[in-house]
């Protein structure tokens, strides 16, 4: 059955209960105003509802009866007659709904008999307040002209009813097949076997004293409930959260149970104790089960919505459901409904174009707005994704800086999509225009609000011309999680499962153990560095001094510690446990607002052996880690001189031969290593050590200055295949997350230039240099000279840097280099005349950007053909398919020179076949 | 305990009267208003908050309900407790979240005299006059009657600190 249906049937039986209940009382009580109001508003909305859902039989006789009331409640008297016929309709109109719900459609029948009655006493009704008004003796000459008027309305109003069932009537007989033909004698009988009181009204025609004796006959007489109202019932939902609770109470009296059962040898309780664990388990299976509700239902109005806008707007909008049946905590769908539908608005709104628009652009004239519902671990993810025109970034740019949410500098070094995010912000509207369907700047920051209340996150991808997709990911219960349960310093916490990637076991003398970089603890983790962080000191930050021999005391002590990796969106980090116990589903709570301000928790659960502990919030501890906000718009709004973290790079600060601290890139950085100088053997005047089985070449950073000569000595170590080369220096000094801006170039070997790295300023290493230097066919490989050997390649990056940083590479693999700092620069040299064999860009470029650059070279008659290779410091997957998309070839990291060679390599190869 | 509708013997109407139930903290005696107070309770099993404010002592089941269980000594600036000595706790709502007060010990439960209410000595510690609504004369000494709503409304103190 149409759900809708099913929920009306609910509702209405529901209703006519109240009704029935609240006419009596109304009986008793005729000048009771608040009965009549609420009985009124009951049969006005069964009207509404009817005349909603194309059921006329119904809708005429609510109409009626409500008219009656409405006399009644304008003050007319009210007679036992009145009540009676109204009452008879009620049970008229539950009889209909009774076989709507059989046969799914309102069954054929006559209700002139009560519309006529309801209709005539309605006049009455009216007279009485003419006669009324004439007995108190005004002269009240527009009363009854008034009167009359309304008595005419009535008249009409009963017809209309009249000719209702007449079409039903001519539709039944053109419908009749089977032998109940809908002629009304026939109906009359069928109303004779289960209402002969009906009948009898209708017989004698006068709706006196003898009605109601009936109608109380009636009451007593067999009357099939409907059935559907009794399978489902409305439940509080505070009802089913005090169930919950006591089924928590339940789990655990068991649990403790089961422990003192376990202790005992042979107890006759184990059997049935058993039974009831079972039966537990079961019960609390059921009660969340009670929770859940298809997605579906927070849809249902979407639909209507969406062909009234399309109506409105004049605009053609197919809407597509997927996954409706996708299940979540009622809760939580109550709670995503207006968003839901305030982003469906949005997405018909604004994101498709006008039909015209659509056709010249090339597209069908019918846009689509497609609802997308599935699971993913505990979330659920709901994408809203229209074929529309996509986000104008230039114009968000335009009301950023209006609205001086950032500056001009700060979008520069923004990805599109971190623009894009703007439009969550407050205040924002989303559209240029505002129409009478949205942008009434109450919107995405909304949506946002709301979806984060419930833990949820929001984001989207847009493609100009294609259309825009939001994508909400929404805990599936609010109520339960999976947290794996953690110890630190013998207290226990919770973290969230969907945030744990993976658990890490740090051993002293295993491959994964802790090694500090100053004071900054770190795990190798497949060849990355992980910056880690202690729980207990995240959460005794008092307590933890600030010297060096702390930190050091604190690895020793967690030297068989675990690490749980754990994963906030593009942001990374190992939380160091003393133990992991395991994994269970808990119960979540809201902390109490005198602990809501602690950002490292987002709530509180009960355990199974009854103890309370906190449940840690990944976000807040990684935003304690980067000292900043991990989410960027969050980032901008409080602090606009907080630049965007994905601009930013990762550096380790070190001293070596001068005071100047010196930098280089963490990702280039394979190890950090101590040796004990003794370990260190001179060979052909180069010093050397013994790492890994084989001779790793040790170089001071700043050349010609003597290593030490005794202690430990600090190293840097670079590895690209199997071969390694350790850089010597003084004394490391941090590692820290900035933006890199080289500004000052330098002349000095080994370093590539200057850059303000925490208000200090810091020569910058080029890695390059010191590696060719040990290895002088560092980058250049026997099979990659094969087929590089004088390629020419243009190199399309806007920082000097990164263009000096690739420049000796590329040309040691044998490539013929060209730079342009801008797209500019390299049409000019197209311009020229210059061809190259490929060409390498960075995407983030003032001006032109990588993904416009490349989209108008594909255009290009002269360079079409030439491959080009992205270049850029973010590497999600989004940014990789948004590049594809652009017209890149292929897309690599910024610091993967590994990666870069090999991509070029088999680019080049690919070319020369097809060639 | 005395018959509720007495004060001395003397029958009072319980309009201009009050209740209250009379902790101990520190020697010092308290009161708290009865319809304000939802249960006694010994606090067990306390989970510490790590960074909460140094008032609240932890959270603790009860009865499946978790309560924020706030240290009344540190609350009122008060020395530490010495030695094992187990203590009490004054189960009280505010705003819809269940908290419970940490005393030393809980007293009786005494009807008073509205009119033996008086305000708070202007001299008495600042920290204490923010919490308590005035002081109850009693035949043998005073009792403070404290403000479980001032007591609980830590969040701006925190603030300002």
């Amino acid at each position: 059955m149409d759900d809708l249906l099913r929920e009306f049937l609910t509702e209405t039986n529901e209703s006519l209960d109240v009704v029935d209940v609240e006419l009596v009382k109304f009986e008793q009580d005729p000048n009771n105003e608040d009965i009549l109001g609420n009985i009124f508003r009951l049969v006005h909305t069964i009207k509404g509802t009817c005349g909603f859902l194309g059921l006329p039989r119904l809708e005429s006789l609510a109409h009626a009866a409500e008219t009656l009331m409405g006399k009644y409640r304008d003050g007319s008297p009210v007679t036992n007659d009145g009540v009676t016929v109204i009452l008879h309709s009620i049970d008229r109109l539950k009889e209909i709904l009774g076989g709507l719900e059989e046969s799914e459609c309102e069954p054929e029948g006559d209700d002139n008999d009560l519309i006529g009655q309801l209709a005539n006493l309605a006049v009455e009704a009216d007279g009485g307040v003419v006669e009324a008004t004439q007995a108190v003796a005004e002269p009240e000459p527009e009363v009854e002209p008034e009167a009359a008027i309304d008595v005419a309305d009535n008249t009409e109003r009963a017809v209309m009813p009249g000719e209702v069932t007449l079409d039903e009537l001519e539709r039944a007989f053109q419908e009749a097949e089977g032998p109940e033909l809908a002629v009304p004698e026939s109906m009359q009988e069928t109303l004779q076997t289960s209402e002969p009181q009906d009948i009898e009204a209708k017989a004698d025609d006068k709706p006196a004293a003898g009605d109601m004796a009936k109608a109380d006959a009636g009451g007593e007489a067999p009357r099939k409930e409907s059935s559907i109202a009794n399978q489902s019932i409305r439940v509080n939902v505070d009802t089913l959260e005090n169930l919950m609770t006591m089924v928590s109470e339940l789990v655990l009296t068991r649990n403790q149970l089961m422990e003192m059962v376990r202790r005992m040898d042979d107890s006759e309780f184990k059997v049935p104790l058993q039974r009831l664990s079972g039966v537990t388990g079961e019960l609390q299976e059921a009660v969340m089960k009670t929770r859940m509700q298809p997605i579906g239902n927070a849809w249902q109005k979407l639909p209507r919505i969406v062909r009234d806008l399309s109506k409105e707007l004049d605009k053609k909008i197919d809407l597509e459901m997927i996954g409706a049946d996708t299940e979540l905590d009622r809760q939580v769908l109550d709670l995503i409904k207006d968003p839901l539908t305030h982003m469906v608005r949005n997405s018909a709104d604004h994101g498709l174009e006008t039909t015209a628009e659509r056709i010249e652009a090339g597209k069908g004239d019918r846009g689509r707005v497609t609802l997308r519902a599935y699971h993913e671990g505990g979330h659920i993810i709901i994408e809203i994704a229209d074929d529309g025109r996509g986000l104008d970034a230039e114009k968000i740019k335009a009301k950023v800086l209006s609205n001086g949410l950032a500056t001009e500098s700060e979008l520069e070094g923004m990805t599109e999509s971190q623009i894009f995010r703007y439009i969550f912000n407050a205040g924002f509207s989303t559209a240029a225009a505002v129409t009478s369907v949205s942008g009434r700047g109450v919107g995405m920051d909304v949506v946002r609000t709301n979806i984060e209340l419930i833990g949820g996150s929001v984001d989207l991808r847009s493609t100009t011309g294609k259309g825009t997709t939001f994508t909400i990911k929404i805990p599936l219960t609010l109520a339960i999680v999976s947290a794996l349960i953690v110890e630190s310093c013998k207290e226990r916490f919770a973290i969230p499962q969907l945030a744990v990637v993976e658990l890490v076991r740090a051993k002293s003398d295993s491959e994964h153990r802790i090694e500090k970089i100053n004071d900054t603890p770190v795990l190798r983790l497949r060849n990355r560095l992980l910056p880690l962080v202690f729980l207990d000191e995240l959460l005794h930050s008092k307590r933890t001094g600030d010297s060096a021999e702390n930190a050091e005391e604190r690895i020793r002590a967690h030297e068989e510690a675990f690490i749980v990796v754990t994963r906030v969106g593009e942001q990374s980090f190992g939380v160091v446990v003393d133990s992991v116990f395991d994994t269970e589903e808990i119960v979540v709570k809201p902390a109490a607002t005198l602990l809501r301000d602690i950002s490292m928790f987002s709530g509180n659960t009960i355990l199974g052996d009854g103890s309370v502990i906190m449940i840690m919030d990944p976000n807040g501890i990684a935003q304690t880690i980067s000292g900043e906000l991990s989410d960027t718009i969050e980032a901008a709004e409080e602090s606009n001189s907080q630049s965007a973290d994905e601009s930013e790079t990762s550096l380790l600060v070190f001293r070596a031969g001068t005071p100047e601290p010196k930098a280089v890139p963490l990702s280039l950085v394979t190890r950090l290593e101590e040796f004990d100088v003794k370990q260190l053997e001179n060979s052909n005047g180069m010093s050397l050590v013994q790492y890994r089985g084989r001779l790793m070449p040790i170089m001071h950073v700043s050349e010609g200055t003597p290593l030490r000569s005794e202690g430990r000595q600090a190293v840097l170590v670079f590895t690209e295949d199997e071969r390694s080369v350790g850089l010597a220096v003084d004394e490391i000094v941090d590692i820290v997350t900035d933006r890199l801006d080289v500004e000052l170039t330098s002349e000095a070997s080994g370093i590539l230039g200057s850059a303000v790295i925490r208000d200090q300023a810091t020569e910058i290493l080029d890695v390059g240099h010191y590696l060719t230097r040990v290895f002088a066919d560092w980058f250049r490989k026997p099979e990659r000279l094969l087929t590089t050997a004088s390629k020419r390649l243009l190199l399309v990056d806007d920082s000097p840097f990164f263009r000096s940083m690739l420049l000796p590479q590329l040309s040691m693999s044998g490539y013929k280099v060209t730079q342009a700092a801008s797209a500019e620069e390299a049409w000019a040299l197209r311009d020229a005349g210059e061809m190259f064999d490929v060409i390498i860009s960075d995407i983030e470029m003032p001006g032109v950007n990588g993904y416009e650059f490349v989209a108008s070279l594909k255009k290009d008659e002269a360079w079409t053909d030439t491959p080009v290779i992205a270049l850029s410091a973010h590497g999600t997957e989004e940014d990789v398919a948004r590049g594809r998309e652009a017209g890149f070839d292929d897309y690599v990291a910024k610091f993967d020179r590994e990666g870069l060679i090999q991509v070029l390599n088999e680019m080049l190869v690919l070319k020369g076949e097809a060639a | 305990m005395s018959n509720p509708n007495t004060i001395g013997g003397e029958l009072v109407s319980s309009s201009d009267t009050s209740e209250y139930i009379t902790v101990n903290i520190a020697d010092q005696l308290f009161g708290i208003s009865v319809p304000k107070v939802q249960d006694v309770f010994m606090p067990q099993q306390v989970t510490r908050v790590p960074l909460s404010m140094p008032e609240v002592a932890g959270v603790l089941n009860l009865r499946g309900r978790i309560v924020t269980v706030i240290d009344m000594r540190k609350r009122l600036g008060l020395p530490e407790r010495e030695g094992d000595v187990t203590n009490m706790a004054v189960g009280v709502e505010y705003r819809g979240e269940s908290y419970g007060l940490v005393i030393d010990s809980v007293g009786e439960v005494l009807r008073v005299r509205d009119a033996d209410l008086e305000r708070n000595p202007t001299n008495l510690d600042p920290r204490w006059q923010a919490v308590s609504i005035g002081v109850q004369r009693l035949d043998q000494k005073l009792m403070i009657i404290l403000d479980v709503d001032k007591v609980l409304d830590l969040t701006k103190e925190s603030k300002a600190a």
